[in-house]
């Protein structure tokens, strides 16, 4: 049996492109989208894992539109063996989302370990990986900057606050949430890239996975375009007065020193 | 009356400053609300807790003393605090603990859960956060029978609001699972965390190189600040990636953020507009930071910098 390491990757929207809301809850979609940018490190790591371990497979698992197919694309010429889209509408919350994960994962074999990135920078939500370890109960360290695996147990390290890390061990099968300074996502080239059409990838429609009835919910009810009030003000005069007076501004005017 | 938890986070003895405006952001009319205290320390912390409303602290521990730091535990150990006290409802920070912490207790109680929240309402059981880096604000309704709430660190101004408070001992039966914290390494770890810094100065490409940062620091020291940098200034080695303010780094939110050198590309925009008062120095009075910011001076930041160093440094003398 090969060594079974699944890969949770999100479709997004590159954080360059304008949002335009079409109505009270949706975007247009007509932008870029991209592989969530964390969701590549822990690409990168479960490719590096597998050439370590030798009899090893690399599955990517995203839930996203029809579109979400090019993520998966993505993650498959940075090396991804396969891949599986769970096709749904609307974004799910990541309640449901974590059920999905765990019914298209478990359905397509037992995982040895499962990677993903430490957020996505869509939404934001910082909590589908733990939400799936708990769905499978197994466990989960996020923000992981550094991994190292020993016979089934995983040694990582999990970025604290101002830079302090803590070391966590954990038995396989567990969930590891890539951060950013755990590797250097490698660049894939256009062998890779055309290699990456013919991997294959199967197609699950969300409803036919059984997630069961989930107690919660999170709902989005509106979307509003953020507004920024602010007025800059432009302080001019030669500096050492210019500094002067943005001191007396910050003091008596804003009151923030 | 209903029942609200803050999950209160302290750093080596003391409650985090952030955590007034929490406390401040779960009161409401008739609330009744549970300080959570994990470090062992409830009773020294009771005059502060109860200065801004809370009104029973809950000393959670294990059955043989305090618990060390692990997040599986400490969740399961507040999970089951929030079910013998019947809280419908948790605060927390959106801090590097706070992200550990809240979504392991959503996920064991199944209970919807939004991080990094600007505003929430108890009793509609709506909150606002940002969406896509931050161009957007969406508003979310909760479904569930606990509701939790991750607040981004000073978007609620703090107020006090004085009351009487009880404390609570509770022994939560807990002991370490599959997850073991082998070790912390703190060593590198330096002062107050960004994302609850009240005071932010970042340097950007200008920089040009990791020693000039020195500037950067000279002046947080005088005004308590941090200093955060760039995804520039990260991705070319100068600092380490915990110091990134934006999209791929923190979500900062202080009352003031001092961009020096910093052109404002929509990705650091994303990481620190909700900033309360922003201060851009920049060579190039056309930098979008110039044009989004609330105060901006139009010069080389290795002039500027130095100049508002010395005189903040006279200035709070006399203050």
């Amino acid at each position: 049996m090969p060594f079974k390491i699944y890969v949770c990757v999100k479709h997004v929207p590159d954080s360059a492109a304008n949002i335009t809301i079409l109505d009270k809850t949706r975007i247009e979609e007509k932008i870029t989208f991209i592989i969530n940018p964390f969701d590549e490190n822990a690409i990168e790591e479960a490719v590096q894992l597998r050439s370590k371990v030798g009899d090893a497979e690399v599955v990517a698992v995203t839930i996203g539109k029809p579109a979400a197919v090019e993520t998966l694309r993505s993650a498959m010429a940075m090396g991804a063996d396969r891949g599986i889209h769970v096709v749904t509408g609307d974004p799910p919350d990541s309640i449901a989302t974590a059920r999905a994960l765990k019914a298209a994962i478990l359905a397509d074999g037992a995982p040895d370990i499962i990677f993903t990135g430490k957020g996505s920078i869509d939404s934001e939500g910082f909590q589908t990986m733990f939400r799936l370890g708990a769905a499978l109960g197994v466990p989960a360290a996020n923000n992981v900057a550094s991994f190292r695996l020993e016979g089934r147990t995983a040694t990582v390290e999990s970025e604290l606050e101002a830079g302090g890390r803590a070391v966590i061990r954990m038995p396989l099968p567990c969930v590891i949430g890539a951060g950013k300074a755990l590797n250097k996502p490698r660049y894939p080239i256009l062998p890779d890239i055309m290699k990456a059409r013919k991997k294959p990838i199967r197609t699950v429609p969300m409803e036919s996975l059984d997630i069961g009835t989930p107690p919660a919910s999170v709902q989005l009810i509106e979307l509003r375009p953020f507004s920024d009030r602010r007025q800059a003000k432009l302080i001019p005069g030669p500096v050492e007065k210019a500094v002067e007076e943005l001191v007396r501004l910050l003091r008596e005017e804003a009151k923030v020193i | 009356m209903p029942r609200i938890g803050v999950f209160i986070e302290t750093r080596e003895g003391r409650i985090k400053p952030a955590m007034s405006g929490v406390i401040t952001a779960a009161r409401g009319p008739n609330h009744e609300l549970y300080g959570l205290v994990l470090d062992g320390r409830a009773a020294d912390y009771k005059a502060q807790l109860q200065a801004f409303g809370i009104h029973r602290i809950v000393d959670v521990a294990s059955p043989t003393g305090p618990l060390g730091w692990n997040p599986d535990t400490w969740a399961r150990a507040i999970a089951l605090a929030m079910r013998e006290f019947g809280l419908e409802a948790l605060f927390g920070l959106t801090s590097a603990m706070g992200k550990e912490v809240l979504p392991r207790i959503a996920a064991i109680l199944d209970a919807p859960l939004l991080m990094d929240c600007l505003r929430v309402d108890v009793e509609k059981r709506t909150a606002e956060k940002s969406q896509f880096s931050g161009k957007t604000t969406g508003v979310f309704k909760l479904n569930g029978a606990h509701c939790l709430y991750g607040m981004r660190p000073n978007v609620i101004e703090a107020i006090p609001a004085p009351t009487e408070a009880k404390i609570d001992a509770f022994q939560a039966p807990v002991t370490e699972g599959a997850l073991i914290v082998e070790a912390l390494r703190l060593e590198a770890s330096r002062g107050v965390d960004l994302t609850e810094a009240e005071i932010i100065i970042s340097g950007g490409r200008a920089m040009q190189n990791g020693d000039n940062f020195r500037i950067l620091r000279e002046c947080a020291e005088v005004l308590g600040a941090s200093v955060g940098a760039s995804r520039v200034a990260v991705d070319a080695g100068w600092v380490p990636h915990s110091m990134q303010v934006g999209q791929t780094g923190k979500t900062v939110s202080p009352k003031l953020y001092i961009a020096c050198g910093i052109s404002g590309s929509v990705q650091h925009f994303a990481g620190m507009k909700t900033s309360g008062v922003i201060v851009a120095i920049n060579t190039d009075p056309k930098a979008v930071m110039m044009q989004h910011c609330d105060y901006g001076i139009a010069g080389d930041l290795f002039e500027v910098v130095p100049i508002l160093t010395r005189q903040l440094k006279a200035s709070l003398n006399h203050g």
